[in-house]
């Protein structure tokens, strides 16, 4: 229920020029076909496709002692933002998800989600280095996905929790920040009034 | 249809703007101050990085806004894109009244006596518009003062033997040092170098009604939520407002200004709140929409006497667009230096602006204002990995050992970089948009080599590991940004710029520039400060011509 709005978006973008050409990617009529009528936790991404992201987020910032990717909820900041302000990666993720899914059936044979994480790692490290098979991503950079991706992923870990991740301020725990940022509260340094 | 006519309108209340429509209010001429956005609002006072005009990811909180704003850029290779505000590309500044100077860093840099003379100490440079300015430090001298106290600047020159001479001591004292800069200020010491705290826009003490900074981690990028921080809005926008002619009209966009077949200007023509054309007439025009857009706003104000927009019959309008190569050097060191009170940015050293064999102006260094946890995520050493559990280690161990030394560097002014319009792409109410294209000239990579050599050196004195420049990238790039200058340029030879030396557009009588445009070249310094000056330099002389009901 929510595609009509995209591909308007899509559109708008197209004819101004800037849509697809940072990631070489995607045509309007394409998108047509993403029509998603299942309800789902997600705005944008399809089940299969959110199955997908959540373990290559969790890649780039995994759990350890402190909180990764997908305790802070990232996949959620993700897709929200794709179904507002970045309308525009649509055709990024939608398109380089599939060629990734594809390219670790046919180097890995299996999907992405069952292999272990070392390969896991070594499946991203083939993208983020535009080593996959080139048929399976045609025009479109493999690394430009990655890089998208990773950033969007940090943002997700990072950002404001009012845009849906950093879920309990995850990050500024682990890195021992004041959280939240009360105005007018954190003005005391450690020793030395300020 | 037209509305009634007043004396001025301004186009712009940013840093610049502000200034003119107080100064011009206050003598009793009748202003109309056009500004695209809006009034910061007390929900715009957040700490939400993804939202702030330093990392606008998720778009600029004080303009402009995506939906309805394009630029076109041309690289190197000749290639174009549009860009939206949040991109990098667009070189966006802000949009909103008190521009720039609502979320900017607040240094408050006085030029030196040296930048206004470049030409003069530096002789000719090759394919550059090198340039003397057409005033000189001692001629801005008392409207930087005015600047200072109007405003209010933090400040100590005591240790800087750098600066051009001053009349007055700043009006409040300087903020201390944080602990890094305590760190570096020793070293840089030891080394023979001249640190000293960097003179800010913001209150140390209570100031003009307007408390004292409240020290939060966030400040750059971000709204003050307390008004410390002074920009046009919170200082001279309401002295002008309270006199009961100045008029701020906000969600305004102009698209033209109308200029007559005697070669006057005679109004204004502009999108309202409601996207209504209008047209405001008035006896004089101020442009003060920032370097990028008062370009535009001329090129797209085409006439009889003017066809290829006013005041551009030369072909200077838009051209030799600067900002600042950022340049320097991180590192890390052993102890913690991270303090939960920002806004980070304390400690400046002026040793390497001018003076320097082969180099033509040079840069100040500073330490930086406190960067939030997505902008570090930026911060590496060259080979770090960039994710994974290297990443997470990285963001633990090293976000609070931080130090960093960085600064603009001067940049030599040339004609190729420039702000032209887009002959077909066009913004949301139907106006041709900016078209950014150039580079900046070979001369900034040199400096800003230089500059982050020393940055590094200061850096490895003291102790620090891993440290890295962020020197110049190697493949040239256009220049504007967030310190976006230099397109209509002041000069004595109509032949050779676009307004003369109070601001007034050559040969247009009731058209005056007042904004980072008119800087001839941009210093080693952040400008605000200067497009301050510069903006009460340019009404004092309005104020001057002024005979009652019209321009003399
Ligand atoms: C994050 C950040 C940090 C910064 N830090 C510093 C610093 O520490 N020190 C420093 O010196 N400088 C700093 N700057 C730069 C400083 O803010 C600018 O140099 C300064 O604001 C420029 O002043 P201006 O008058 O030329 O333009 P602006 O302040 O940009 O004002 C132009 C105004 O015109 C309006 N406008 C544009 N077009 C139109 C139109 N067609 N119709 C109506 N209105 C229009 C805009 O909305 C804007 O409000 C920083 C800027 C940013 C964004
Ligand atoms: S650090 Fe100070 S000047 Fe900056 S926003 Fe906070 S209170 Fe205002």
């Amino acid at each position: 229920m929510i595609t009509p709005v995209s591909r308007r978006a899509a559109m708008k973008w197209a004819a101004a020029g800037t849509f697809g050409l940072a990631a070489g990617i995607g045509t309007t009529a394409g998108l047509a076909r993403w029509i998603r009528t299942e309800p789902a936790p997600y705005r944008f991404f399809s089940e299969a496709e959110a199955r997908l992201l959540i373990p290559i987020c969790e890649q780039i910032i995994p759990r350890d002692d402190t909180p990764g990717a997908t305790d802070a909820g990232v996949i959620f900041y993700i897709d929200r933002q794709l179904s507002s302000v970045f309308q525009r990666h649509q055709p990024t993720y939608r398109l380089g998800l599939d060629a990734f899914r594809k390219t670790c059936l046919q180097v890995y044979k299996s999907p992405f989600e069952q292999l272990e994480f070392a390969r896991q790692t070594e499946a991203l490290r083939l993208i983020e280095s535009n080593k996959a098979p080139k048929e399976l991503w045609g025009d479109r950079s493999q690394s430009a996905f990655f890089n998208l991706v990773l950033d969007h992923t940090k943002q997700g870990f990072y950002g404001s929790p009012r845009h849906g991740g950093n879920r309990d301020y995850a990050s500024y725990r682990m890195m021992g920040l004041a959280y939240p940022n009360l105005i007018g509260q954190n003005r005391y340094a450690a020793g030395r009034p300020i | 249809m037209s509305l009634p006519k007043v004396n001025v309108v301004i186009v712009g209340a940013g840093a610049g703007g502000g200034i003119v429509a107080k100064e011009l209010a206050t003598a009793g001429l009748s202003v109309v101050l056009l500004e695209r956005g809006e009034w910061p609002r007390y929900d715009d006072h957040n700490d939400d990085e993804l939202n702030s005009q330093r990392t606008p990811v998720l778009g600029n909180p004080f303009g402009p806004d995506d939906k309805r704003h394009r630029r076109v850029v041309v690289y190197n290779n000749g290639s174009t894109r549009v860009v939206l505000p949040s991109e990098g590309g667009y070189n966006n500044n802000a949009g909103c009244v008190g521009g720039g100077a609502v979320s900017y860093g607040a240094m408050a840099w006085r030029f030196m006596p040296q930048d206004f003379r470049l030409r003069s100490i530096y002789g000719e440079v090759k394919d550059s518009t090198l340039a003397d300015w057409p005033i000189s430090y001692d001629d801005l001298e008392p409207y930087y003062e005015k600047a200072e106290y109007e405003l209010g600047v933090a400040g100590d020159y005591t240790n800087n033997p750098f600066c051009g001479p001053r009349k007055k001591p700043f009006p409040m004292p300087a903020f201390p040092y944080n602990k890094e800069a305590l760190l570096i200020e020793k070293t840089a010491t030891r080394m023979g170098l001249h640190p000293f705290p960097i003179p800010m826009l913001r209150n140390s003490v209570p100031y003009n009604g307007r408390p004292a900074c409240i020290h939060m981690r966030s400040c750059v990028g971000f709204a003050c939520p307390i008004n410390a921080k002074a920009g046009s809005h919170n200082t001279v926008l309401p002295i002008a407002m309270a006199t009961g002619h100045c008029e701020v009209r906000t969600g305004c966009v102009a698209s033209e200004i109308v200029v007559d077949d005697r070669g006057r200007a005679r109004s204004v023509r502009y999108f309202d709140a409601k996207n209504r054309g209008q047209e405001q007439p008035a006896d004089l025009v101020v442009v003060s929409a920032s370097a990028t857009e008062t370009a535009r706003l001329l090129l797209n104000s085409k006439s009889k006497l003017f066809p290829n927009g006013a005041g551009n019959n030369n072909d200077w309008v838009g051209r030799n667009l600067q900002g600042h190569l950022y340049v320097g050097a991180a590192g890390f060191l052993e102890d913690e230096v991270y303090e939960e009170a920002g806004p980070g940015a304390t400690l400046a050293i002026c040793d390497f602006n001018h003076g320097i064999p082969g180099l033509i102006g040079g840069g100040a260094l500073c330490n930086e204002f406190i960067p939030l946890p997505y902008l570090f995520t930026n911060m590496r050493p060259p080979g770090e990995p960039r994710w994974g559990k290297a990443h997470k280690d990285f963001q633990r161990r090293y976000y609070k050992r931080l130090v960093r030394l960085h600064g603009p560097v001067q940049e030599i002014p040339n004609f190729a970089a420039r702000v032209s319009v887009d002959p077909t792409v066009k913004d949301a109410w139907g106006i041709p948009v900016c078209r950014l294209s150039g580079t900046r000239h070979p001369a900034d990579f040199q400096q800003g080599d230089f500059l982050s050599k020393q940055a590094e050196a200061i850096l490895k004195e003291m102790g620090a590991t891993r440290v890295w420049r962020s020197g110049p990238s190697p493949t040239p790039s256009l220049s504007g940004g967030q310190h976006q200058a230099g397109t209509c340029r002041m000069g004595d030879d109509p032949k050779t710029s676009v307004t003369d030396r109070h601001g007034r557009i050559h040969q247009i009588d009731n058209l005056f520039v007042a904004d980072g445009s008119l800087n001839v070249s941009n210093g080693g310094f952040n400008p605000a400060l200067t497009i301050m000056a510069l903006a009460y330099w340019v009404s004092h002389h309005i104020k001057a011509g002024w005979k009652g009901s019209q321009l003399r």
